[in-house]
């Protein structure tokens, strides 16, 4: 396997106001590979790709792809960098005013001055590549959830990026699209020889698709590893979180005062 | 209670600071759009589809309304103006007052709850369904691509709208004034252009429109790009866009009134 | 595709927008009457203009031939200047006579025109010598009473 390193993050700090949402955050992704990124809901790991994607600016340390560091990018070089990076969004976001087809032509029309019919062509082929080719005159409101996901695929993979950052992309799919979508990223990162970025908090199904995971816990990494090793792992948080537990190092109860307290049982004056 | 009146002008306080603050932003964005304005006059492709959703289907409120306005007025001023036998001057009064007055604010007042609502809610549904984001991320900017495109389009629908109000104003005016009533028609044409002067009413009225149509849209595509991202974010959103911009019309009506006719009548 | 559909609507309210601009311009305006790059300005001393305001219409036997552009007071001779500018296919004699009247009971004032009989035509600047000044309805009732009283007088 080929390490050369895509996307470096180093000692990544970054807070809304005075609530740190990610502290000191260190990885490094090699290219070629799927990488996942598990946590809790809200334990930063949209912040985390959005930081990649240079939309917000970290508090300190930085993010590198490509040997250039994102934040440090003046606009024009950022949107340069932007069109070597897809993202699949959580629920797609399709332009819904255009059709399957003007969605996955959109970058090749803003971005190239490609003829018409050879984008034809190229539009044809990516959403052969996910399966939908013959539905390419649809509107997004016409497309079922799974589909959506995978026509914004097509369209994330229409100007043949390095990378693709997948925000939760299983989310409210049944389990026949869900396999659907995690054979494509796999599929599709080895046959373009892209580097995929998965944040997910569905383990079992992302297991089976990544090369390496990183667990996200209150703003710092909790664990990292191989899926093999993850799932063999004893480390208290990776095993509830892998293996679903209710309680453990994550608590099911959010911190409260004492619940006889609560209830009026406890005499307070005593 | 002292301590509720100090928090009452606390909070009085709060919101003032508070609604300097959002048109601190809203004149930034403002600003950036004039800015960024660039791609949607190269692509002017961009903006005629706009001009289709603001303009078009704008068209038939604004002709219908434009209509009963115009016979209301001729109705109402008829039956004033009978009382001291200058009913033929009825022409003049219809076309003063939609020329004035009534067609560039009635216009932008519709304008606002059929386009300008719709401008927001269509910008802030985009927003919530991350497809802006998604733009941004495809390194094409939303506020070149999505905003400035539909400010335009508001900008170049408006004075027409203004326009086809008054002339299907007058219209009725006519049809109920000459046709039903039956006031002299040469009377109702003569004195209604021996009174309307093109320079200080026509222009002026046309002026005013121009203005509405930059504070409707711009107020519009204000509210949808900072809605946020919830159902009740983007409701939010257009409700205020609509009872933001009515107020703004009114109150710039009364300043460009004050310039535009001071001295003169 | 929807494109070419789209494209006409939106050409066609273009057409339709000019239309109605065009429309209250010529026939609610009547932009062809009074141009102002071909006239020509006269001035006339009145005593008393009454409610007269720029922009009244000025008038030759009913036509609308010009409007009035400026009222000045003047402190030399206490009385009012008023420029008319008007449309310079309408020339009228040296001796015209320029009366403030009132179209209808409470109409709007205006400048009507009765020409004169003088050879020589007013031309840019000139001055009409021959002016009436505005009714005023106090000086008018004040009139009629003292006509009346002197009438009882006479019996």
């Amino acid at each position: 396997m080929t390490t050369e390193t895509l996307i470096e993050v180093n000692d990544l700090n970054f807070s809304y106001g005075t609530r740190a949402i990610l502290k000191g955050i260190q990885m490094t992704m090699p290219r070629g590979q799927v990488v996942a990124i598990m946590g809790g809901s809200g334990s930063g790991k949209t912040t985390l790709l959005k930081l990649i994607g240079g939309t917000i600016q970290p508090t300190s340390g930085y993010v590198k792809f490509a040997g250039e560091v994102v934040h440090e990018l003046n606009r024009d070089a950022l949107f340069k960098l932007r069109r070597k990076m897809g993202m699949l969004f959580q629920f797609g976001a399709l332009f819904t005013d255009l059709s399957v087809f003007d969605n996955v032509a959109f970058q090749m029309r803003e971005h190239t001055n490609l003829p018409e019919s050879m984008i034809r062509d190229l539009v044809l082929m990516k959403l052969h590549a996910v399966g939908l080719r013959g539905a390419h005159h649809l509107m997004p409101n016409e497309l079922s959830g799974g589909m959506a996901r995978r026509v914004a695929l097509a369209r994330s993979i229409a100007l043949d990026p390095m990378l693709i950052m997948y925000d939760e992309p299983f989310t409210g799919l049944d389990p026949i699209s869900l396999s659907v979508i995690g054979n494509l990223i796999r599929r599709l990162t080895d046959a373009l020889g892209m580097t995929s970025i998965v944040v997910t908090h569905d383990v079992q199904e992302s297991l089976k698709i990544v090369d390496y995971v990183y667990f996200i816990a209150d703003g710092v990494i909790a664990a990292e590893g191989t899926p093999k090793e993850v799932r063999e792992s004893v480390a208290p948080f990776v095993h509830q979180f892998v293996h679903g537990e209710e309680d453990g190092p994550v608590p099911f109860h959010y911190p409260a005062q004492t619940y006889k307290k609560d209830l009026n049982l406890e005499d307070t004056f005593a | 209670m002292p301590r509720r009146i100090v928090s009452s002008i606390q909070n009085i306080g709060h919101r003032v600071i508070e609604s300097t603050w959002r048109l601190g932003v809203a004149s930034r964005f403002f600003i950036l759009v004039l800015l960024k304005s660039g791609t949607s006059l190269r692509r002017f492709n961009l903006v005629i589809r706009e001009l289709y959703f603001t303009g078009v289907l704008s068209l038939i409120i604004i002709v219908v309304s434009g209509l009963f306005v115009g016979m209301v007025l001729g109705l109402q001023g008829y039956e004033t103006l009978q009382k001291y036998g200058s009913e033929s001057a009825v022409g003049t009064l219809v076309a003063l007052s939609l020329v004035r007055e009534l067609g560039p604010v009635v216009a932008a007042l519709l304008f606002a709850s059929r386009a300008g609502s719709a401008i927001t809610a269509e910008i802030g549904l985009m927003k919530a369904t991350e497809q802006l984001a998604a733009m941004g991320m495809m390194a094409v900017d939303p506020i070149a691509r999505v905003v400035a495109p539909r400010f335009w389009a508001g900008v170049i629908s408006m004075p027409f709208l203004a326009a086809i109000f008054s002339v299907m104003g007058v219209f009725g005016g006519y049809l109920v004034t000459v046709v039903f009533i039956g006031v002299d028609e040469g009377s109702f044409w003569s004195q209604m252009q021996s009174a309307v002067d093109f320079r200080f009413d026509i222009l002026n009225g046309f002026i005013k429109s121009c203005f509405f149509g930059v504070a409707i849209t711009a107020i519009a595509v204000f509210e949808g790009y900072d809605a946020p991202p919830t159902a009740e974010g983007v409701s939010g959103a257009t409700t205020r866009t609509v009872v933001t911009s009515s107020l703004v019309i009114l109150g710039l009506d009364f300043i460009l009134t004050a310039f535009m006719f001071r001295g003169v009548s | 595709m929807q494109r070419t559909t789209m494209d006409l609507w939106v050409g066609l309210f273009v057409i339709i927008g000019i239309a109605a601009l065009m429309v209250l311009s010529l026939k609610v305006g009547n932009l062809n009457v009074y141009n102002p790059s071909q006239s020509y300005a006269i001035t006339g001393n009145f005593e008393n203009i009454g409610g007269l305001k720029v922009r009244a219409p000025v008038k030759g036997a009913g036509v609308v031939v010009g409007r009035v552009t400026d009222i000045q007071f003047s402190t030399q001779t206490y009385d009012a200047v008023v420029t008319m500018s008007l449309d310079s296919r309408f020339t009228f004699p040296k001796d015209t006579f320029a009366s403030i009247l009132t179209s209808g009971l409470l109409g709007e004032q205006y400048i009507g025109l009765a020409a004169g009989g003088d050879e020589v035509m007013l031309k840019d600047g000139d001055k009409v010598m021959k002016t009436n000044s505005a009714m005023v309805l106090e000086e008018l009732i004040g009139r009629f009473l003292f006509d009346k009283a002197a009438e009882n007088d006479s019996l």
